[in-house]
């Protein structure tokens, strides 16, 4: 097989199984097989969603539960972050948080959220802390592992070759600890997502995740599928981001490469 | 290009001393080191002068990497002192350099960056310069992992050598090249010792190399210097065959 047809093969023979999906499901729906209820069209999900991108209620509802999510994960995962350096850096620190740190991360941190409803009620604090609840764990964990993780050779040469602490920490560990870090960065991107799934659903009066649950009181169970696929997009939006930012950051590192240099 | 191995080893190394001026003497009093019980080095008393090449053999456990950890800084003498251009000198120091086994380059920098590790005023002129004597010049925008293990050790080399050390210490720096490589190591290693006259201390394990390098070979045995042999036949003349050469690698060899 010559490499034109192999590239071809790769690139549509994927595709071809979820196609067949949904053009027998379309097939499905439009013969009367499947309640609308049920499950309706794809190309009635279609229709609905330029309904809801025209009268601006779906850019509206997706901009809130973004900012919301990106606020939990600033908050959250810079927190996690700045934990993992300084007790990555210190064994002081270390001795001091990181056992309490563990035993919090044992708490499945949605099963605070009738805590988090009782302090914050259902207003916007209630997702951004729960999300950044969740998000803080995972950015701790990584940055703290990677910090320690780096080639004790590498720091030894770096003070050997006279850096100052500074130095040494931004030109050796920081980035020797980095892909460690962006493993902390996608998880917690994962789990931002869910959370404020999880979050919007049960309370609140915005977002994705309201309308979901307000179209389903209208049995609108196009609308509630047009949400499910916002939040699929929206979570591998997030997992291209940080691919990139991967790779951008991570050029010197032969497994992160893409292209012919990495074969 | 296929050249005979004899042909590569040193005759175009002419027997000259180092340009004067940039080593410092480095001196051992009394030193001793021990790790709880066990007694590493027991008690060495010896001076290098400045611009020296000594190498220093030893089977392992022997304390050679000891040795190199105490006159790096890395760690400090149980008891003694180390004097450098004669005075006692604890932690790490500014005018001494250490070429690892492993070239430990920073994987995420640049050639020229990983030359410059140490930054300051000019770096990059310095490091450029550096590169070229260690005929790298066109790497310095590569990232490390494209490097051979050879010019790894060569960038290395560059590195250790950009901020004019008085003192280089080499801990086996060649023991993972392949026979050719050492060989053109060792060369470039002539050179720059030459250039840059900074006494030098060479570990390693390969008697061979010791003597066809070293102005003086130690041999360290069970924390103590158990020979002190002086290599006084000129390098230019230090081909396999010579027959005071294999006398002295003889020599050596029975002290270990």
């Amino acid at each position: 097989m010559s490499k034109g047809t192999g590239a071809l093969r790769r690139g549509v023979v994927p595709w071809l199984l979820p196609l067949a999906l949904l053009l027998g499901w379309e097939v499905a729906a439009k013969a009367g097989w499947l309640s609308a209820r049920v499950l309706p069209a794809p190309s009635d999900i279609a229709v609905a969603f330029w309904a809801a991108l025209k009268d601006g209620s779906l850019p509206h509802h997706v901009g809130i539960s973004a900012e919301r999510a990106v606020l939990g994960l600033v908050i959250g995962g810079g927190l996690g972050f700045a934990l993992g350096l300084i007790n990555g850096a210190l064994p002081i620190a270390e001795d001091i948080l990181d056992s309490t740190l563990q035993m919090l991360r044992n708490v499945p941190h949605l099963a605070i959220i009738p805590m988090v409803i009782l302090w914050f009620g259902i207003g916007e604090q209630a997702k951004v802390f729960l999300v950044a609840v969740g998000v803080l764990f995972p950015m701790y964990l990584n940055t703290f592992h990677g910090i320690r993780s780096v080639d004790r050779g590498l720091v030894e040469m770096g003070r050997v070759y006279g850096l100052n602490p500074v130095a040494l920490y931004l030109r050796v560990i920081l980035p020797g600890a980095l892909p460690a870090i962006l493993v902390g960065l996608r998880y917690a991107l994962g789990i931002m997502w869910l959370t404020l799934i999880v979050a919007e659903t049960i309370s609140a009066s915005s977002g994705i995740g309201y309308m979901t649950m307000n179209a389903r009181e209208f049995l609108q169970t196009d609308m509630v599928l047009l949400g499910i696929i916002v939040y699929a997009l929206l979570g591998k939006l997030a997992d291209i981001a940080s691919r990139w930012l991967e790779r951008r950051a991570l050029d010197w590192n032969p497994a992160y490469r893409t292209g012919l240099e990495a074969a | 290009m296929m050249v005979p191995l004899r042909a590569v080893e040193t005759p175009d190394i002419p027997d000259e001393p180092p340009m004067a001026g940039k080593g410092l003497e480095l001196a051992f009093d009394g030193i001793t080191k021990s790790f709880g019980d066990a007694a590493v080095l027991k008690g060495l008393d010896l001076t290098i002068p400045a611009g020296q090449f000594v190498a220093v053999v030893g089977r392992s456990g022997g304390g050679k990497t000891t040795l190199m950890r105490l006159i790096a800084g890395l760690d400090s003498p149980t008891t003694g002192a180390i004097r450098i251009a004669g005075t006692a000198r604890r932690g790490l120091q500014p005018d001494v350099r250490l070429l690892f086994q492993d070239a430990r380059l920073l994987p995420w920098q640049r050639v020229l960056s990983n030359v410059g590790i140490a930054r300051g005023p000019g770096w990059k002129e310095r490091a450029r310069a550096l590169l070229a004597e260690v005929g790298l010049a066109d790497r310095a925008g590569d990232w490390p992992y494209v490097l051979s293990g050879g010019q790894k050790q060569r960038v290395a080399l560059a590195r250790a050598l950009v901020t004019e050390p008085g003192i280089l210490l080499l801990d086996e720096p060649f023991g993972a090249l392949d026979a050719l490589t050492r060989v053109d190591m060792h060369r470039l290693l002539t050179k720059v010792w030459r250039q840059h006259g900074f006494t030098a201390v060479l570990i390693t394990h390969d008697v061979a190399e010791a003597v066809a390098l070293a102005d003086r070979v130690l041999v360290l045995r069970e924390g103590r210097v158990a020979a002190d042999i002086a290599i006084d036949i000129p390098r230019g003349t230090r081909a396999a065959g010579n027959p005071r050469l294999a006398e002295l690698e003889r020599r050596v060899l029975a002290a270990v």
